[in-house]
């Protein structure tokens, strides 16, 4: 098959996880990398070396191990900025998740400064964001007094923007969507919406949760006009720890945004007066950081790039091309969202009428086979194609097409199961 | 593997699935509730009709609009056959008792006595992922009923 990776038994390898038996000797297929990517043995030797060998606080311990430790998260810090382009590497903050990223920006928003929001200022985002990516900004709305607006979604599960200028005024202080829908798989234009909200000077807000698994992102090499001016993705999904998000931003607009969290770490000096902020990145992270979950995450991102993003890229068209293919054999499915692989990500979310998700995923289970089934953190989008909720397949770097093939055996199985005719 | 999976969709469960008893929402009531289960996006509406007699309060009727798994809507339509009809006193042990196999892990014997069809739910004690689904309309119901009786002594 073209397009998959060619050391594809080799990157396999280096994921333990991939070779667990579960109950009644099943085999893993892990199709639920969307929710959560599984680890390469490099980056738990990393994490497990640092907590072995140079744990310490950083930035503030006066000693060797201090130190080293402030060195190898630092050295996270350098290496994300290299795997997302970042024009600087103070732009790189590092969070708790991507929903703490967002929540910073649609946060600080809501205080005196250059950019806060107000009554009768307007925030874009759209009907396929994850929850994470609307509930901040209806908080901030409910703050402000300021009215939330979305784009629609067309039939075939991409961002209606036939109404971008009627949505994106004068009045749009922010527009916030995702690269890569969780949901539908579809891959947003980052570089047409951005220029249009840039236009009318609105902040240009990107969730980049599921697109920075999979897409080569160089941030230095957008134009200007093309570039988002704040970006949050998650350590988990980039084969890296949890509890560690990311968040960057362009510096001028970090310095203008007030501080989120207030803490250790983050002030130039405190009085009983008052207290004076930390240049960025450390003005938005407050106390002991994820010290441990940064050296890892660089040690995941150094992977990747090892591997290569359009590599990974390419692997996962296949393998989607793939799935769809497969999925099309089965009786009454439906696909919800882009039909084409080449304009989508690796998540597939689908329905199969007479037989609830979470009646497929408990008999995929029994046969090892792991896929997410509900909302997947996306109710607008499913009130959108009128399903309560869906079953949802998504691959990673070390999906075969033989575990796509135990999935489609599954689905056949569960329809034989369920009587359906 | 089957027989594992059987063990969940007992044939009882699937014919509720397929058929459920009480569906549909219906007058009178003396509360409606709502509820869902946050983590798969599961729904009921469910409205109660008690009555309060010689020997106290009485279930007179359960309706539900049920969204959901084979395993909740089933349960939806176990607990309004096992519920209607009976004291509240009395529907409310049967609860207590469904509860009680849903948290057993699969070690809790179920008595067909007092839950006649709802012990073919004893295999989802064994799917803790499963085990929200069984519960969703009884505490619906619950809820509901707790409800209709603060409403009618007001």
């Amino acid at each position: 098959m073209d397009g998959l990776l060619p050391d594809l038994e080799v990157v396999r390898k280096d994921f333990p996880i991939l070779s667990r038996v579960l109950a009644n000797g099943q085999p893993l297929v892990y199709l639920d990398s969307a929710n959560t990517s599984q680890k390469p043995q490099v980056v738990i030797d990393t994490m497990v070396d640092h907590l072995e060998r140079h744990n310490a606080n950083i930035a503030r311990a006066m000693h060797q191990l201090g130190a080293e430790a402030t060195e190898a998260y630092e050295g996270g810090r350098d290496k994300v900025a290299s795997f997302i382009g970042a024009p600087d590497r103070d732009e790189v903050i590092f969070t708790k998740n991507a929903s703490e990223g967002l929540n910073l920006a649609a946060n600080t928003l809501a205080w005196p400064g250059d950019r806060q929001v107000g009554p009768g200022d307007e925030i874009v985002i759209t009907e396929m964001e994850h929850h994470s990516n609307i509930v901040p900004w209806q908080l901030l709305c409910e703050r402000t007094g300021a009215t939330l607006r979305w784009f629609g979604i067309t039939d075939d599960g991409r961002l209606d923007l036939s109404r971008i200028d009627d949505l994106i005024t004068e009045r749009t202080k922010v527009v916030s969507f995702t690269w890569v829908s969780n949901m539908l798989g579809t891959i947003n234009p980052v570089a047409e919406i951005a220029r249009r909200a840039h236009q009318v000077g609105a902040l240009v807000v990107v969730d980049a949760s599921q697109a920075a698994p999979q897409l080569p992102i160089d941030l230095a090499a957008m134009a200007d006009e093309d570039r988002p001016d704040l970006l949050a993705f998650t350590g988990h999904k980039v084969i890296g720890p949890t509890g560690i998000g990311v968040l960057w931003g362009r510096r001028a607009i970090l310095e203008q945004l007030p501080p989120f969290l207030g803490g250790g770490e983050m002030i130039e000096t405190v009085t009983m007066e008052r207290s004076t902020y930390a240049p960025v990145p450390h003005k938005f992270e407050a106390g002991t950081p994820p010290i441990v979950e940064a050296v890892g995450l660089g040690a995941a991102v150094d992977y990747l790039t090892e591997v290569g993003l359009g590599a990974v890229q390419a692997h996962e068209q296949a393998v989607t091309a793939y799935a769809l293919e497969g999925l099309a054999t089965i009786p009454g499915l439906t696909v919800l969202g882009p039909l084409d692989a080449t304009h989508r990500g690796g998540a597939i979310s689908f329905e199969i009428p007479g037989v609830h998700p979470h009646d497929v995923a408990t008999v995929l289970d029994t046969r090892g086979i792991a896929v997410r089934a509900g909302h997947h953190c996306a109710k607008p989008a499913h009130a959108h194609f009128g399903v309560q909720s869906s079953t949802r397949l998504s691959s990673y770097l070390y999906t075969t097409p033989a575990e796509i093939d135990a999935l489609v055996e599954g689905l056949e199985y569960t329809r034989r199961y369920f009587k359906l005719s | 593997m089957t027989t594992e999976l059987d063990s969940l969709y007992q044939e009882i469960i699937l014919d509720h699935y397929r058929n459920p008893h009480h569906a549909g929402l219906r007058e009178p009531f003396e509360a409606e509730v709502h509820h869902v289960n946050p983590t798969c996006g599961d729904e009921v509406t469910l409205r109660v009709h008690v009555a309060d007699g010689p020997d106290g309060w009485v279930v007179e009727d359960v309706s539900y609009d049920a969204l959901g798994c084979s395993i909740s809507q089933a349960s939806a339509s176990v607990m309004s056959d096992l519920v209607i009809g009976k004291p509240v006193d009395e529907a409310l042990a049967i609860h207590e008792e469904f509860l009680t196999l849903m948290q057993g892990k699969g070690q809790v014997e179920p008595d067909e006595d007092v839950l006649e069809d709802g012990i073919a739910f004893a295999g989802v004690a064994k799917f803790p992922a499963r085990i929200k689904c069984a519960l969703l309309s009884w505490m619906a119901w619950k809820d509901a009923t707790t409800t209709a009786q603060m409403e009618e002594t007001k």
